[in-house]
């Protein structure tokens, strides 16, 4: 298990190294057309061939991986930041408070996910540029996905509250937001990262079934749902089984974040 | 113990309530303030005299604001009017009736053939005591877990195999990793060893010492379920042309139509609620059974 753990970490440290220094390592923007070559095949200009638009799929294989990679992590964080502020205040004030927040975060919780998700999305405009959909896409992730988090951290900071450790301190002079910051959030720390790392595989997962739908990161510009939205043309049946790579990346990539998880899972 | 059930049932009724009455402000909200709102087709119908523009201007006035907004909604909600959908120009009631046989029959299936394999392969990656049966069903599990419900729909469409199962390999994973972790869990418990030891009937050690003390968390995972797959509906519906609420939710998300989408996720969510709260009154029973 300890050596699958080093592989996906190994595995994740490659690609994403891979994405952030792609403007070094690929000749051509994800937006530039070969005009001449549409649908190429795999050769050693084109690693993975050319799009129905001529557009180099490495590169934009590429590119799709570094938008979900390095946005998925952000999003991830702001989800935890605002798990951390409700869950943790809430937590701390105890009491009515902690009954309303929690009321709402159950609230938040009986909405189904994705409708949740395309219902806010469909508020705001969808005709926009591709940057701003990246940026609406991701921070509706990070401000929707804080619930679930909340509820542990809130439970988390319940029990320290009401900790030895805490009723020392409290008996010592501590009080408010010293007594937060000093000695609860630093104890936050583990469950915080544990919510993070969760939240990133489910984040990259939800992207891509929102790109894939037309509600995700607008063309040209390439998500992993805007890549695997490819295989709904049907000249993948007719032997073009290198348009299956996002989808193989995808997975790998996906496994490997779900690999760094198991290790809590397996010694429970 | 008549009157606590009673009391449980109405709390669990008590919520819901407040659950829908809350969302409802929020949809109500949502659909008061999205763009475009207060802008009505009819008034650039040439046939309308002044005096009914007039009367239709009237009407906005008074829905520009929230709180009368609101018990309007409410009330036509309580009458079961649930307003009229932009895209299709059809109530949204009879856009309902239409769809939701359609997802509930596939959520059914899906749900009954996810639960049978996941719950078997979590039964006998547990009661075999094998490692690889463990982990070939958590490998697999894992590989499910994966891949995007839209992707897997994709992937059925171009294989021409039913839609239907998708939905079932989306939720199978997670009953898979749930159920499997409980009852690992509930089966390397000191009075289950005891049970062994005595030389009691594995069926017997299985259903009583095991199942049963998790049967409500496994209920509980069952109201999830249905969560998950009316979730997964909406890629798999969008994208294989089944014609549910997924895909009549999706078809409202790009076309902007609010007031369809907002019914909808009530809707569903009022679905998923009761879902909930039947299998957590059954796990209070189940808990009484087991203590």
């Amino acid at each position: 298990m300890k050596g699958a753990r080093l592989a996906a970490i190994v595995f994740l440290m490659v690609v994403g190294g891979a994405c952030v220094f792609a403007d070094l390592l690929l000749p051509a923007s994800y937006a530039h057309q070969f005009r001449d070559e549409p649908n190429a095949a795999p050769s050693s200009q084109h690693l993975l061939g050319t799009d129905d638009l001529g557009r180099d799929r490495f590169v934009r294989v590429l590119y799709g991986t570094r938008v979900s990679l390095l946005l998925a992590p952000a999003a991830a964080f702001v989800a935890s930041l605002l798990a951390a502020l409700i869950g943790g205040l809430a937590g701390f004030a105890g009491g009515w408070v902690q009954k309303g927040v929690m009321a709402a975060t159950d609230l938040f919780l009986s909405l189904p996910w994705l409708f949740l998700l395309i219902t806010v999305r469909a508020v705001l405009p969808l005709n926009v540029s591709p940057l701003i959909s990246v940026a609406i896409t991701f921070a509706l992730l990070g401000c929707l996905g804080w619930a679930a988090a909340a509820r542990v951290v809130c439970a988390d900071t319940t029990s320290l509250r009401e900790s030895d450790f805490v009723l020392l301190a409290r008996a010592s002079g501590s009080g408010g937001w010293r007594l937060l910051w000093r000695h609860i959030v630093p104890n936050l720390q583990s469950v915080l990262l544990a919510q993070f790392w969760i939240a990133v595989p489910a984040f990259i997962l939800t992207e891509a079934n929102l790109g894939m739908l037309g509600l995700g990161v607008a063309e040209p510009l390439p998500s992993w749902g805007s890549l695997l939205r490819e295989l709904q043309s049907y000249s993948v049946l007719s032997g073009q089984p290198w348009q299956f790579v996002p989808l193989i990346l995808f997975i790998l990539v996906v496994s490997s974040f779900h690999l760094l998880l198991l290790k809590q899972e397996w010694s429970a | 113990m008549k009157r606590a059930g009673v009391l449980q049932l109405g709390q669990h009724v008590g919520k819901i309530v407040l659950i829908v009455l809350l969302g409802g402000t929020l949809g109500a909200a949502l659909v008061r303030f999205s763009p475009g709102f207060g802008v009505d087709e009819r008034e650039l119908d040439s046939r309308l005299n002044e005096q009914s523009i007039r009367a239709l201007r009237q009407r906005q006035v008074e829905e520009n604001n929230f709180a009368v907004f609101y018990v309007h909604y409410l009330g036509r909600l309580l009458r079961g009017d649930l307003g009229m959908s932009r895209t299709f120009e059809r109530p949204v009631s009879e856009l309902l009736k239409e769809r939701f046989p359609e997802t509930a029959k596939s959520v059914g299936l899906s749900l009954a053939l996810a639960w049978t394999l996941g719950f078997s392969l979590a039964i006998l990656a547990v009661m075999s005591r094998h490692w690889t049966i463990d982990l070939g069903a958590s490998l697999l599990a894992g590989m499910l877990m994966c891949l995007p419900a839209a992707a897997m729909a994709l992937l059925f469409v171009l294989a021409r195999a039913p839609a239907r199962l998708v939905l079932a390999l989306v939720v199978l994973p997670q009953i898979f990793r749930y159920s499997r972790n409980l009852l690992a869990h509930s089966a390397a418990q000191p009075h289950v060893l005891m049970a062994q030891a005595k030389g009691l009937n594995t069926l017997r050690i299985f259903f009583c010492h095991i199942l049963l003390p998790v049967a409500p968390q496994v209920l509980a995972l069952a109201g999830i379920s249905v969560s998950l797959a009316l979730t997964a509906a909406i890629p798999v519906e969008a994208l294989c042309d089944l014609p549910g609420i997924g895909q009549l939710a999706w078809k409202a998300a790009l076309a902007r139509d609010l007031p369809l989408l907002v019914n909808l996720t009530m809707i569903v969510t009022l679905v998923t609620l009761l879902a909930n709260s039947a299998c957590d009154l059954l796990g209070q029973r189940f808990r009484g059974h087991a203590a």
